[in-house]
């Protein structure tokens, strides 16, 4: 029997080792995702660098050139009712509008998974009182709540980012939550718990890495959620205030000419329409990708 | 970890000192007692094997001695399970705190679990999870904690050690699994190790491997096992002593001999005659013959002997009297039966 047991199951032994970045291959087979994380990437680096190697800037007024169509002269996208280049505005509005996504979805999440683990861990009433807790912010039509909120602050970036944040972290910590409620009565949290693991082991180390597959998906998701958030109450005139520019305010002071500027709306349109498809695209490509049955495929 | 008084341990080479202890659940139903004032003991080096049907509070009595049970208020464990830990000092676990439990778990005692297929967290390499536990107690280097995990891999029997730290689980097959489950528990040298049922899920071929392996890592460190199990093949094979439990009480406690041999409580009885015989003595002289009825609600007890209402020697006004006690039947034998010896045909 001693001699037997130094030999391996054939079938662990004839199994290769597990790629590495399974699941970013399956990832790239994701054609929509793969466009929505180039437009993302190629958004991000356009409003990072782009103003830099523009020769306006986003407050420059030349008042002879209002109303410039695109592609009619020294501005490629053309100026606005007060002769500022539209490129210049739309990659600087680009900035805020991608930083108020980035930074409220990770204050939403930080916020999401924190109530969501621990209702999910210790369950019982901490656990029912903070759930109901989410529920009574889920009532709340956000856009009501943002547009309520946003009346009575002093509308700055980062009062925008926390407004938008705590109104959109219920739905990561209920899926939190449910995963983790899962996973907890699965027998290698007890295992852990029976090698010595405290709870806060337990609960981040080895509980929360088998959930980040509809995390990671919900952060995408919140991303998209958050810059159209941002253009509702820009655009409704509670969010960033001009001169600063987000595609949301660039919508809104669009709203006069309509008509006999179109493509003030439009372009900004397009920026919000473009960076939210493509977020929920990779969203989508994410969700295939991290799902653990599609495993071998 | 001062202020634990020294307690009381006759024996130096006792390991596990379990005295009266209870464990029940409080349901929205009422209170549950699972295990009722149940007492053992346990000496290095030795294996008690605990044996009952499903309900009979064996898987509750192991996670209770290390407080795996849920917390209270649901779960309340009174009586007192003294521990000799790996430096010598006793403690009581039915009353340690919770942060000096974390540090029994997996140090004084460790566990093995039945399932080996979900005791790994799949996200996990299984080098790092032995090294966690490792790192956790012994305060090594990822680098130290991985080669003493390498250590115990190839301790265990898995070829190839340095390579397999870097698996996931769900590239071993069972065995191998719980051969890691094995090396975990192992990992920081525990006194006591409760093994819950650590072959039931595996090919018998492989439950032969994985009780042989047990029994030299036993034979090489002197630590005590709990053994529990239904299988009582499984029991003569590793076990020096068996306690066999039914609704939460001991009912018969021996040496593994005796209890084979002569069996005094008529459910161990039953249990034994219940076990299929391949050997060709044992064919057609006996039928395989199952206990009638199952376990008693734990909510309404029959009245006296729980074991009255399936059992063929009851005698009315004398089994549902009250609780039988647990007698000395034999020096080293124990049972709870009033009738053992009118059963038996044995002088008491």
């Amino acid at each position: 029997m001693s001699a037997s047991s130094s030999v391996a199951p054939p079938a662990a032994a004839a199994r290769p080792a597990r790629r590495r970045g399974g699941a970013l291959r399956r990832f790239l087979r994701h054609r929509l995702a793969v466009f929505g994380a180039g437009v993302i990437l190629f958004l991000t680096l356009a409003c990072a660098l782009g103003p830099y190697l523009l020769p306006f800037t986003d407050t420059h007024i030349d008042i002879m050139q209002r109303f410039a169509p695109p592609f009619s002269g020294a501005h490629v996208l053309g100026t606005d009712a007060l002769g500022r280049d539209m490129l210049a505005r739309l990659l600087m509005a680009g900035r805020i509008s991608l930083l108020v996504g980035f930074s409220a979805m990770a204050i939403s999440m930080v916020i999401g998974i924190a109530v969501g683990i621990v209702s999910g861990y210790y369950g019982g009433v901490v656990g029912t009182v903070l759930m109901r807790f989410v529920d009574a912010m889920l009532c709340f039509p956000s856009i009501f709540l943002l547009l309520a909120i946003s009346a009575l602050i002093n509308a700055s970036v980062s009062s925008i980012i926390l407004l938008i944040a705590i109104t959109s972290w219920m739905e990561v910590a209920r899926i939190v939550e449910a995963q983790i409620r899962a996973l907890r009565a699965r027998d290698f949290a007890v295992a852990a718990e029976a090698l010595g693991a405290s709870d806060r082991r337990v609960m981040f180390r080895e509980l929360l890495p088998n959930a980040i597959a509809p995390i990671v998906v919900a952060a995408t998701l919140n991303v998209a959620h958050a810059i159209l958030a941002e253009s509702y109450i820009s655009f409704l005139g509670y969010g960033i205030q001009p001169p600063t520019p987000s595609w949301g305010n660039m919508l809104d002071s669009a709203q006069s000419y309509l008509t006999s500027a179109p493509w003030l709306a439009i372009l900004p349109g397009l920026a919000i329409t473009l960076a939210v498809t493509s977020f929920n695209f990779i969203g989508d490509g994410l969700r295939d990708a991290l799902d653990p049955r599609m495993d071998g495929r | 970890m001062t202020q634990t008084a020294p307690r009381v341990m006759q024996d130096e080479e006792d390991v596990l000192d379990v005295r009266n202890l209870g464990i029940s659940f409080r349901t929205p139903a009422g209170e549950i007692p699972a295990v009722r004032d149940v007492s053992f003991r346990i000496r290095r080096g030795e294996t008690l094997a605990l044996v009952g049907e499903s309900g009979s509070g064996k898987s509750v009595t192991s996670l209770g001695i290390l407080r795996l049970t849920p917390k209270p208020p649901f779960c309340s464990i009174t009586g007192q399970v003294l521990l000799r830990g790996r430096d010598g000092t006793v403690r009581d676990l039915a009353s340690l705190p919770e942060d000096e439990m974390r540090d029994v778990r997996g140090r004084d005692a460790a566990m093995v679990f039945q399932e080996p297929m979900t005791s790994l967290n799949p996200v996990h390499r299984v080098g790092d999870q032995i090294a966690e536990s490792i790192r956790f107690h012994e305060g090594l280097s990822r680098r130290a904690a991985l080669d003493k995990a390498a250590g115990l891999l190839d301790l265990v029997g898995i070829p190839d050690p340095r390579r397999r730290l870097g698996a996931y689980p769900h590239e071993l097959s069972g065995g191998m699994r719980q051969r890691v489950m094995i090396a975990m528990a192992l990992a920081c040298e525990p006194r006591l190790l409760i093994a819950d049922e650590p072959t039931t899920a595996l090919d018998v071929t492989i439950q032969a491997q994985i009780l042989d392996l047990l029994r030299r890592l036993q034979e090489r460190t002197r630590m005590a096992v709990i053994f529990i199990t239904h299988n009582l093949g499984v029991v003569a094979e590793i076990a020096d002593r068996v306690m066999v439990m039914y609704s939460g009480r001991v009912v018969e406690q021996a040496a593994v001999r005796p209890l084979f041999r002569s069996p005094l409580m008529p459910y161990t009885r039953g249990l034994l005659r219940s076990v299929p015989r391949l050997d060709f003595a044992g064919l057609g002289r006996e039928p395989l013959a199952a206990i009638p009825g199952t376990v008693p609600d734990p909510l309404e007890p029959p009245p006296g002997c729980s074991f009255g209402p399936r059992c063929g020697g009851f005698l009315p006004g004398t089994c549902d009297a009250a609780v039988p006690p647990l007698e000395e039947a034999r020096p080293g034998h124990q049972v709870r039966c009033v009738r053992w010896s009118a059963l038996t045909g044995e002088a008491a």
